[in-house]
C-alpha cells in the first residue's frame, strides 16, 4: 500500500505558511503556559506599600501558588518588575535604569495608587504614574491594595502572558 | 521652665530681642544681624546644646516676606526654645550656625532647597533633598504646585 501523508488539520488555507502559523500558535501556547507560572519578581520597593507587599508574599496569601514568590534582587534575573510605592523625580532615573537592565521578556506591575497615577502626591516631587517613563502591563490601585487585589493582578497578568505571542527571535535579538 | 524664662527676659533684650511665650515655649524674635550672637549666648549661658531644626515661613505677599525659625533644646533644663527672624525677599539670608552646631549643616541645606534662604558661612549648599538642576524653590508660595521638572524624558 502506498504511503499517503496525513494532512495537518488546519482551517486556514495557504499551504506551508498556514502550517507554520499553526505550529507557532501551539508553540506560543506552550511557552506562555511555562512563562506565566515562572514569574520572578524584582521588587522595586520605595514606600509604605512594602508592608502590603510583605503580607502578600508571605504564607497567609502566598504568591508562590502562582509561581511568583521568589524575588530576585538583581533585575537581570527578573521577569516582573513590581514598582511598589511612590516614585519621585529624583528616583526616576534609577527606575528607568533597572527597567533597562531586565532581560526580555519582561513585565511591569504598578503596585498601589502612587505608582499607578501619583496618588495624592499631586506636587512637584512625585512622578504622576510610572507609565510616564516605562510601559506598564498591569495596574493594581489601592492605598495600599488589599492582598486579594494583588493576587487578582497577578492572575490577570498570567492571563495576559498566556494570551500573548512569544516569539523566539525578538526585535532586539 | 518659669525660672529660665525669667532669666531669658532679663538677659536677651540687651541683644535687641523680644521674648514672649507661646504654648509653654519661649519665643525670641530678633533681627537677622543678631542671630549668631544670640545663639552663642543661648548655647554658652543657657545650655541650649541641641539644635533641633531650622525652617522658614513664606508670608507672601507680606513684606518682609520670610520668617526663619530655629528650634533648640536644652538637655540639662529640658526646655525648648524658638527663634524667629524676619528676612526680606530681596536678600533672604541669615548667618549659618554650623560653627556652633555641626547638625545645622544638613538642615540649612534643606531650608535652602525648599525656601531659598541663604546661610552665610555654610560652605556646602548643594541640594540635599532636591536634585542638581532643579530651578526654583518648591515650598515658596509662588512656586506652581504641579510644576514638574522631570529627569527622565516622558514616553510619548
Amino acid at each position: 500500500m502506498a504511503f499517503t501523508p496525513i494532512p495537518i488539520p488546519i482551517h486556514a488555507t495557504g499551504g506551508k505558511s498556514a502550517a507554520f502559523e499553526y505550529l507557532t500558535t501551539k508553540k506560543d501556547e506552550l511557552v506562555g503556559w511555562a512563562r506565566k507560572f515562572s514569574l520572578f519578581p524584582y521588587p522595586f520597593v520605595t514606600a509604605c506599600c512594602a508592608m502590603e507587599f510583605m503580607a502578600v508574599s508571605s504564607s497567609p496569601y502566598d504568591t508562590d501558588r502562582f509561581g511568583a514568590a521568589l524575588p530576585r534582587f538583581s533585575p537581570r534575573q527578573a521577569d516582573l518588575l513590581m514598582v511598589v510605592g511612590t516614585v519621585t523625580h529624583k528616583q526616576a532615573p534609577v527606575l528607568y535604569r533597572v527597567y533597562e537592565q531586565m532581560c526580555e521578556p519582561k513585565w511591569v506591575m504598578a503596585f498601589g495608587v502612587c505608582a499607578t497615577s501619583g496618588g495624592f502626591y499631586q506636587n512637584y516631587a512625585a512622578v504622576q504614574g510610572i507609565d510616564k517613563i516605562i510601559p506598564v502591563d498591569i495596574y493594581v490601585p489601592g492605598c495600599p491594595p488589599r492582598p486579594e487585589m494583588v493576587i487578582d493582578g497577578i492572575m490577570q497578568l498570567q492571563d495576559k502572558i498566556a494570551r500573548s505571542r512569544h516569539p523566539v527571535i525578538t526585535r532586539d535579538f | 521652665m518659669a525660672a529660665i524664662f525669667e532669666r531669658l527676659r532679663q538677659r536677651l533684650p540687651a541683644l535687641e530681642c523680644e521674648v514672649t511665650q507661646a504654648h509653654g515655649v519661649p519665643v525670641v524674635s530678633l533681627p537677622p544681624t543678631r542671630l549668631f550672637d544670640v545663639v552663642t549666648v543661648l548655647k554658652d549661658e543657657f545650655q541650649f546644646d541641641l539644635f533641633l531644626d531650622v525652617t522658614a515661613i513664606d508670608w507672601l505677599p507680606r513684606e518682609p516676606r520670610f520668617e526663619v525659625v530655629h528650634h533648640f533644646y536644652s538637655t540639662s533644663h529640658f526646655v525648648r526654645i524658638r527663634l524667629k527672624t524676619v528676612v526680606p525677599d530681596a536678600d533672604p539670608a541669615v548667618a549659618s550656625l554650623v560653627p556652633l552646631y555641626g547638625a545645622a549643616g544638613f538642615m540649612e541645606r534643606e531650608c535652602h532647597d525648599m525656601y531659598g534662604i541663604g546661610f552665610q558661612g555654610n560652605a556646602d549648599m548643594r541640594p540635599i533633598l532636591l536634585y542638581e538642576g532643579f530651578v526654583g524653590h518648591p515650598l515658596r508660595k509662588d512656586y506652581p504646585k504641579l510644576q514638574e521638572q522631570p529627569l527622565v524624558p516622558y514616553r510619548k
